[in-house]
C-alpha cells in the first residue's frame, strides 16, 4: 500500500471517527441561538456563528454522522444492484445482456440530478434512509456497466469452462468463480458510488428539496447562501463545510487510485 | 451507418423513458401538490390551462392509466408543458425557450473546453509519465472533489466580494436590453467569465486523468515502439498514433458522463442566478412548481441526447473500425 492510499485511509477513518462521536463532542447544540451573532472564528466558537448565533463548529461535527450513513446506505444499496445487474448481464450475454446493457445505460444517460430534485420533492417526508434509497437507484448503472465489461472477458477463461463442465450450478460459477475475481472492480465502483452519492446528498440539501431538520454539511451550505452570507463577508459559514466535503471527495478518490494501481500495475508511478 | 442507427434507436428509447417517468411519478408518488396549487390559484386559471395541468398531472380520476398516457402524449407532441405557478400565467413551454440558450451557450462552450484543455493536459501527462505532470493529479483530483456549487460560492466570494473584477450574479447588465450590440455582448462574457471558469476548473480534472490513464496504457502498445522506430518525430507519434487511440475511451465516456457534468452546471447557474435552465429549476423548487420542474428535466434531457448523438458522429469519424457494414 502506498502513500497516497494509506493518507486516503487515514482521512476517511477520521471522518467516520467523527460521524460517530460527533454528537458527543459537539461544544454547542447545533441549532441552539446565541447571542453572538455572526462572529468569525475565535476560541469559543472555533469555525466562528451564523446570523442566529448558532455554533457552525458543533454544525460540521453533528452533521458528518448524516453524511456518511448516506455515503455508506448508497453505497451498499447501489454496489448490490451494480454487481446484479452487471454481473448477469455479463456472464449470461445474448438477448439478456441486451436488455440489461440497454437499461443501465438509459439510467446513465438520463441526467439524474433533475430527477432526483422532482423525486425528492414530492415526496412528503424526505427523510435521510429514504434519500439514501432514491439516490441509490440512480447510482449503480456506472458499476454494471465496468462489471458487465469485466465479467464478459472472464466468461470464457479455462478455470470457468472447468467448473461448468463438472456440472456446476449457474449461480454457483458465478458467486464462487466469476466474483472474486472482481473484488477489485466492485471496491472501487463501491468507492465511486460512495463519492457519488455524498455529492449528490449535499447538492439536493443546498437546494433545499431535503428536509432542514436534520444537520450535514448541505444544510449549512443551505443556510449560509439563504442568508447571504456571501455578500456579508462570512467566508467562515461555508468554508469549513466545503473543505470537509472536498477532503472526503479526495480521500475516496485516493483510495479509488490505490485499487487502481493494484489491479493495473501500468499505472504505477515509475522512476523517471 | 448500422452503429449510427442502433444509437438513435437506443435514444429514442431512452427519451421515451425519460418522458414515461415524467408521465408516471406524479401519478406514483404520494401526496397532491398540483391540485393544492390549482385550488390555490382558483378563479385565476382558464379552462385551457386547467384542462391542460389535469392532463399532465393526472388529476382526472375518471380516466383509465391509459388514456391519461395517450392525452398526456398529444399533450406533449403539441408542446404544451403546462403552465408555470412560479411566472403565472406563462406556459412552461416559454418560459424553457427563453432559458434554453443561456444554459445551451455557457454549458455547451464550458463542457467543450474542459474536455479539449483536459484531454490535451492528459495527452501530456501520459506521454512523460514519471515527470512533474504526475504531480498534477492529486490536484486535480481534490479540484474536482469539491462539489461545483461551493467552488462557484468561492468564486463569488473571491472575486466579486473581495475583490470586485467580475459581477456575481445574472447574465448580463440590469439596465441593457438583450440585442446585437457591443455593449450587450460585452456584458454578457463579462458575466459568464466567473460560472464558466467554475464549470472549467471542476470538470477538467476527471478528462486529464481519464486520458492520462489511457495514454499510458496505449504508449505501451506495439504499433507505437514500431511508429518510434520508423523514426517518425515524436510529436507525430504521439499524437496521430498514440493520442487518436487513446482518446476513443474519452469520446465514448464524454457521451456517458455528459447527464453529470450537466446536472453540476445547472448548480452552478442557480449559484450565480444566472438566467438558465438551472436558475429556472431552483426557482421551481421554492414554489414546488412541478409543471416547470418536469419541463425543465424533459428539454435537459433532450438536450443530452442530441449531444450524445453528436459525441457518436465524432467516434464514428475517429475509429474506422465502426465504420465497418454489416
Amino acid at each position: 500500500m502506498n502513500f497516497k492510499t494509506k493518507l486516503g485511509l487515514g482521512i476517511l477513518a477520521f471522518f467516520a471517527l467523527i460521524a460517530v462521536v460527533g454528537e458527543w463532542i459537539a461544544p454547542y447544540d447545533p441549532s441552539a441561538m446565541s447571542d453572538d451573532l455572526l462572529s468569525p472564528p475565535s476560541g469559543a466558537h472555533w469555525f466562528g456563528t451564523t446570523m442566529t448565533g448558532q455554533d457552525i463548529f458543533s454544525q460540521v461535527l453533528v452533521g458528518t454522522r448524516g453524511v456518511m450513513v448516506v455515503g455508506l446506505v448508497c453505497g451498499v444499496l447501489a454496489t448490490f444492484l451494480s454487481i446484479l445487474v452487471g454481473v448477469t448481464a455479463g456472464f449470461l450475454g445474448g438477448a439478456a445482456d441486451e436488455a440489461l446493457s440497454m437499461l443501465s445505460n438509459i439510467f446513465l444517460v438520463i441526467p439524474a440530478l433533475p430527477l432526483i430534485i422532482i423525486v425528492a420533492s414530492m415526496l412528503p417526508s424526505a427523510d435521510t434512509v429514504l434519500i439514501a434509497a432514491v439516490i441509490s437507484l440512480t447510482a449503480w448503472a456506472w458499476g454494471a456497466r465496468i462489471l458487465r465489461a469485466q465479467t464478459m472477458s472472464l466468461r470464457r477463461r479455462d478455470f470457468v469452462e472447468a467448473a461448468r463442465a463438472s456440472g456446476e450450478r449457474t449461480w454457483r460459477i458465478i458467486v464462487f468463480e466469476v466474483l472474486p475475481n472482481l473484488l477489485a472492480v466492485i471496491g472501487s465502483g463501491f468507492v465511486g458510488t460512495v463519492i457519488f452519492a455524498v455529492m449528490l446528498q449535499i447538492t439536493l440539501s443546498f437546494v433545499g428539496v431535503i428536509s432542514l431538520s436534520t444537520w450535514n454539511w448541505g444544510t449549512i451550505l443551505f443556510w449560509a447562501q439563504s442568508n447571504q452570507a456571501l455578500g456579508l463577508g462570512a467566508w467562515w459559514w461555508f468554508v469549513p463545510a466545503g473543505l470537509c466535503i472536498a477532503l472526503l471527495g479526495t480521500a475516496l478518490a485516493l483510495i479509488n487510485f490505490g485499487i487502481d494501481e493494484y489491479a493495473n500495475p501500468r499505472l504505477r508511478k515509475v522512476r523517471a | 451507418m448500422t452503429f449510427l442507427l442502433r444509437r438513435a434507436l437506443f435514444y429514442l428509447v431512452t427519451l421515451w423513458a425519460a418522458i414515461t417517468a415524467n408521465f408516471l411519478l406524479p401519478r406514483l408518488l404520494p401526496g397532491d401538490p398540483v391540485q393544492a396549487m390549482i385550488t390555490k390559484l382558483g378563479g385565476r386559471l382558464n379552462s385551457d390551462a386547467m384542462a391542460s395541468l389535469y392532463v399532465l398531472f393526472g388529476l382526472d380520476r375518471n380516466k383509465s392509466i391509459w388514456e391519461q398516457y395517450v392525452d398526456y402524449w398529444g399533450s406533449l407532441v403539441q408542446g404544451d408543458l403546462g403552465l408555470s405557478f412560479t411566472f403565472f400565467p406563462t406556459p412552461v413551454a416559454d418560459v424553457l425557450a427563453q432559458s434554453m440558450p443561456w444554459t445551451l451557450g455557457l454549458v455547451g462552450v464550458t463542457t467543450v473546453i474542459a474536455f479539449l484543455l483536459g484531454t490535451l493536459l492528459g495527452v501530456y501527462a501520459g506521454w512523460k509519465r514519471g515527470s512533474w505532470m504526475d504531480n498534477l493529479i492529486p490536484i486535480t483530483t481534490f479540484l474536482s472533489s469539491i462539489p461545483y456549487f461551493w467552488l462557484g460560492l468561492i468564486a463569488i466570494s473571491l472575486f466579486s466580494v473581495t475583490w470586485p473584477l467580475f459581477p456575481a450574479s445574472g447574465g448580463y447588465a440590469p439596465g441593457l436590453v438583450p440585442e446585437f450590440s457591443g455593449e450587450f455582448i460585452g456584458s454578457v462574457l463579462e458575466h459568464a467569465v466567473l460560472p464558466g471558469i467554475t464549470i472549467i476548473v471542476s470538470s477538467v480534472a476527471g478528462w486529464i486523468l481519464g486520458m492520462r490513464n489511457m495514454m499510458v496504457t496505449v504508449t505501451a502498445e506495439d504499433y507505437v515502439l514500431v511508429a518510434r522506430a520508423k523514426g517518425l518525430t515524436p510529436k507525430r507519434v504521439m499524437f496521430a498514433y498514440a493520442a487518436r487511440n487513446a482518446v476513443l475511451p474519452s469520446i465514448s465516456g464524454f457521451a456517458l458522463s455528459l447527464g453529470f457534468i450537466v446536472g453540476g452546471a445547472l448548480l452552478v447557474e442557480m449559484v450565480f442566478s444566472y438566467p438558465g435552465l438551472g436558475y429556472v429549476l431552483f426557482q421551481g423548487i421554492g414554489a414546488k412548481d412541478y409543471p416547470l420542474m418536469q419541463g425543465v428535466f424533459l428539454v435537459i434531457t433532450l438536450a443530452v441526447l442530441v449531444a450524445n448523438l453528436l459525441a457518436d458522429i465524432g467516434y464514428l469519424l475517429l475509429d474506422p473500425s465502426t465504420r465497418r457494414e454489416g
